[in-house]
């Protein structure tokens, strides 16, 4: 598309004086020369990497500015120029280079699904850009907050963990003493994230030591002690096995996270009742688990393991979220991934720098994005009252210029002095205390009239005030015509937009963009007459009400090019391009 | 249109608070002769007296220069009775003395002109919605109140802030104003106070059976209105007047502040205090184009 040479001034914030120098551009990159040749300001920036570009409003004093963002918003590349013209000039050389309108494929992938899911909006993106009239960045410019709603749509929610507990039922088969125990790998995953302690001994042991299927049947075989209550028997085992041991102690990584955790005053609400609390020692107490209750034997060091405790570890880790896919389903990738994912509270004395521990605090938490507020913000349209009802409450007013109901009350002017006015009043005051009161106050006939008048007047305003839909202005159409008018009305208002938003012209870019959707306007105005023309009779007056404002709308743009030309042609060529 | 308060005692009794008008010029020049006006009203006070032996009806009376109370129904009278011919006894001795009284004020006080001079609406309502808060605020057992205006002398735009004022305190309050215009022009004052109240406004036809209109209209209690379709009003006037010259405009410039109306363009909004600095640029003239 062309190159183009420029003097400005490059600088690194705002405040910077800036180092002055030459700006080349051309299709794909720009390059900036400084005009002192020691200085160490020139660079040569692919326009790849430039995301945007934003512009100040230039006012009085204040210089003309132009900053390119870049990518991931590390900063940009400020420029300061001469002059506005200068600066626009470069701008519109950016705007119309084909480098930065490279959209994400998640843009792009975004606009597709707009315009699949909003018929009219497809049909508009039809009629104008496919049919050459607008620019795909011209069209959505207006709409980037319908995109951006589309991008906080997709849901960021992973599934977490089952909510219940790992419970490795067995089965058994009536007839054999064989028990049979089943375990998933979703299972496996879930129990790593629980048991720290099993996480590491799997580590360890397999397959050094054992294999996995003699892993698990260790672990199942303590399991089964553990349910069974069989204390006797399994302190008996962990004695002669030690890596059966490991099950059946407590989880000593899970401790020290406790401990740690307490250290550092964190709000932990631990449900289980102290063992000053007797309550669970006593006989027929207890919770249920594993189908009879359970009881705290405070001397065995084995087997400690409550329910609260469980559930506690179990609620901890369900929340923290999943941290890897479940995909992977061999356990040993995610041991290991899971050990990679908690990094081991270092053993630190009590005194800590509290930075750090704020920091390792940060490093262990997870950020639960689902549960937070979108980031666009959202905007309520203000609305106070119906605007129907306003215009229902005209009517009178309607009524009235068109000589309403008021005739028959002439006001006459009082042409008395203040004395005068009141002694008057008091005549009549003194009047009535002479007469009283006259019974009947009010003669039948008089009544019935005044009667019938406010009968009549209900009725009247009843029949004003009834609204048939169906019968507006649009019912009484046929439907083509309808939907041909409301397809027209709404793309003379996109063209308008359009229109409207080029003025002042500045740019050969902007007079372009003004001759098509010119050109796209006259287009639709001859087909609006054509409809006014060829409107069946009865329903002609309705069109051409309805076609008003719509003609008006395009007159009023066509008059202001045509004046925008006459002065410019008076004027002399005074602007860029033309 | 029902009060918060209706289930706190019996649906249907009211306390109907009368705003009359009492201008001596327009009643010098009126259709209707004061005395026959004055007759039927008290018909139509005693009529409401007699739905309901718990209702209650307060006269207010807006002079030139002064508003009273002119009847308050559950005064006792000094000679006991309870008739009619007692409640008109009392009514009209108290409306000859705030006459006098206002004329005597209105003399005294010369920067009222004569033929534009205008009852003081505002204070009436300000006194009313002052009689009904009392009301409100004497237990849980209270009537439902509501404001009925007899007005007959046009509005003055000077008024606008105070009666609006005391319209969005009824609306405030739900106390619907009803109003009735025995003059010759539509008061635009009143047709928005009906209009945003939920009143009835009313401009009869035959001033010579106005007790009917009343009786018919507006002798009803709130409760009942909603089984009865009463006149509709077609249209409201909804213009309004300028805070600076009290002239009213259908355009002008608006406080984004505080809502208040201005016919010209200010510097600084005299309501609230708040500085329009930007001026705005003629729209007919282009932008300079070069720089």
């Amino acid at each position: 598309m062309g190159s183009m040479t420029i003097g400005a001034k490059y600088k690194t914030t705002i405040k910077d004086p800036g180092t002055a120098g030459i700006l080349r551009m051309n299709d794909d990159r720009f390059t900036f020369t400084p005009n002192d040749p020691r200085s160490a300001m020139k660079f040569n920036v692919d326009f790849r990497t430039i995301k945007g570009h934003k512009f100040n409003k230039v006012e009085g004093n204040k210089a003309a500015l132009l900053n390119l963002s870049k990518e991931d918003k590390a900063g940009g590349y400020i420029f300061e120029f001469d002059n506005v013209g200068n600066r626009d000039l470069c701008r519109d050389f950016v705007v119309a280079s084909a480098a930065l309108e490279q959209l994400s494929a998640a843009e792009v992938e975004r606009r597709v699904k707009l315009l699949r899911e909003d018929s009219e909006l497809q049909k508009l993106h039809k009629k104008f850009v496919l049919g050459n009239i607008l620019q795909e960045s011209e069209f959505w410019a207006t709409r980037k907050n319908l995109l951006d709603d589309e991008a906080n749509k997709r849901s960021k929610q992973r599934p977490g963990f089952k909510n219940a507990l790992v419970d490795i039922k067995p089965t058994t088969d009536g007839r054999t003493n064989k028990v049979t125990f089943q375990i998933t790998p979703e299972m496996i995953h879930q129990i790593f994230a629980e048991k720290p302690a099993v996480r590491r001994a799997y580590l360890d042991f397999v397959p050094k030591k054992m294999s996995e299927t003699r892993f698990w049947e260790k672990y199942c075989r303590a399991e089964y002690l553990v349910r069974t209550k069989n204390t006797a028997a399994a302190t008996a085992e962990a004695a002669g096995d030690e890596e059966l041991a490991i099950f059946l102690k407590n989880d000593d990584i899970v401790a020290k996270e406790s401990k740690m955790k307490i250290k550092r005053v964190d709000p932990t609400l631990d449900m289980e009742a102290d063992t000053g609390d007797d309550y669970i020692h006593l006989p027929d107490h207890g919770i249920h688990r594993y189908g009879n209750k359970e009881t705290v034997d405070a001397d065995s060091d084995l087997a400690r393991r409550t329910l609260s405790q469980d559930l506690n570890r179990h609620a901890a880790v369900v929340l923290e979220g999943r941290s890897l896919d479940v995909e992977s389903t061999d356990p040993k990738t995610s041991a290991e991934a899971l050990v990679r994912s908690k990094k081991e509270p270092p053993s630190t004395s009590i005194v800590d720098d509290a930075n750090h521990e704020r920091l390792v605090k940060v490093a262990r938490m997870t950020e639960i994005e689902d549960l937070q507020a979108p980031r666009s913000l959202p905007y309520a349209p203000l609305c106070i009252k119906d605007p129907r009802e306003y215009f229902d409450s005209q009517q009178a007013n309607a009524l009235r210029s068109l000589g309403g109901s008021n005739a028959g009350r002439k006001a006459r002017t009082c042409s008395l002095s203040t004395e005068e006015a009141f002694h008057h009043l008091m005549d009549q005051m003194s009047s009535i205390k002479v007469n009283k009161l006259n019974c009947p106050i009010i003669q039948s006939d008089m009544a019935l009239k005044v009667l019938n008048e406010l009968n009549e007047g209900i009725s009247h305003s009843r029949r004003l005030n009834l609204k048939n839909p169906q019968e507006g202005l649009l019912g009484q159409l046929p439907q083509h015509t309808r939907d041909e008018l409301m397809d027209h009305w709404t793309a003379i208002q996109e063209l308008l937009w359009h229109f409207w938003s080029s003025y002042p012209i500045t740019s050969a870019v902007l007079y372009n963009k003004v001759q098509r959707v010119k050109e796209a306007m006259t287009q639709i105005y001859q087909k609006l007459q054509l409809i006014k023309e060829s409107a069946q009779p009865d329903v002609r007056h309705e069109i051409s009400r309805l076609v008003k404002p719509m003609t008006q709308a395009l007159d009023a743009a066509f008059n202001h090019d045509l004046e925008q030309q006459q002065k410019s042609s008076k004027t002399g060529n005074r602007h860029n391009g033309f | 249109m029902t009060s918060a308060h209706s289930k706190l005692y019996s649906d249907d009794v009211s306390l109907v608070v009368v705003v009359v008008d009492t201008n001596p010029f327009f009643w010098a020049a009126a259709a209707l002769p004061f005395a026959d006006f004055f007759a039927h009203l008290i018909h139509f006070v005693n009529s409401i007296l007699l739905l309901n032996h718990l209702n209650r009806v307060v006269v207010i009376a807006a002079g030139v220069s002064s508003c009273a109370y002119i009847l308050d129904s559950s005064d006792v009278s000094p000679s006991g009775g309870v008739g009619v011919s007692d409640t008109f006894d009392r009514a009209s001795r108290k409306a000859e003395e705030f006459i006098a009284q206002d004329a005597r004020a209105t003399a005294g006080n010369g920067s009222v002109a004569s033929a534009n001079a205008a009852s003081l609406l505002s204070g009436a309502l300000s006194l009313a919605l002052c009689y009904i808060q009392r009301i409100f605020r004497s237990g849980t057992r209270h009537p439902q109140p509501r404001i009925l205006c007899l007005q007959g002398s046009p509005d003055r735009p000077e008024q606008y802030v105070a009666v609006m004022n005391s319209i969005f305190s009824a609306q405030r309050s739900m106390v619907p104003i009803d109003s009735c215009i025995v003059g010759t022009q539509d008061s635009a004052f009143l047709q928005q106070a009906s209009y945003i109240t939920g009143g009835v406004y009313l401009k009869p036809q035959e001033l010579n059976g106005l007790f009917q209109y009343l009786a018919a209209v507006f002798a009803t209690d709130l409760h009942s209105r909603a089984f009865l379709r009463l006149p509709k009003t077609l249209g409201v006037d909804f213009r309004a007047s300028c805070f600076c010259h009290k002239k009213t405009i259908d355009m002008g410039y608006v406080c984004s502040v505080c809502l208040s109306i201005f016919c010209k363009n200010q510097k600084k909004c005299s309501t609230c205090g708040s500085e329009f600095s930007r001026v705005m640029p003629d729209l007919n003239s282009m932008p300079d184009q070069s720089k």
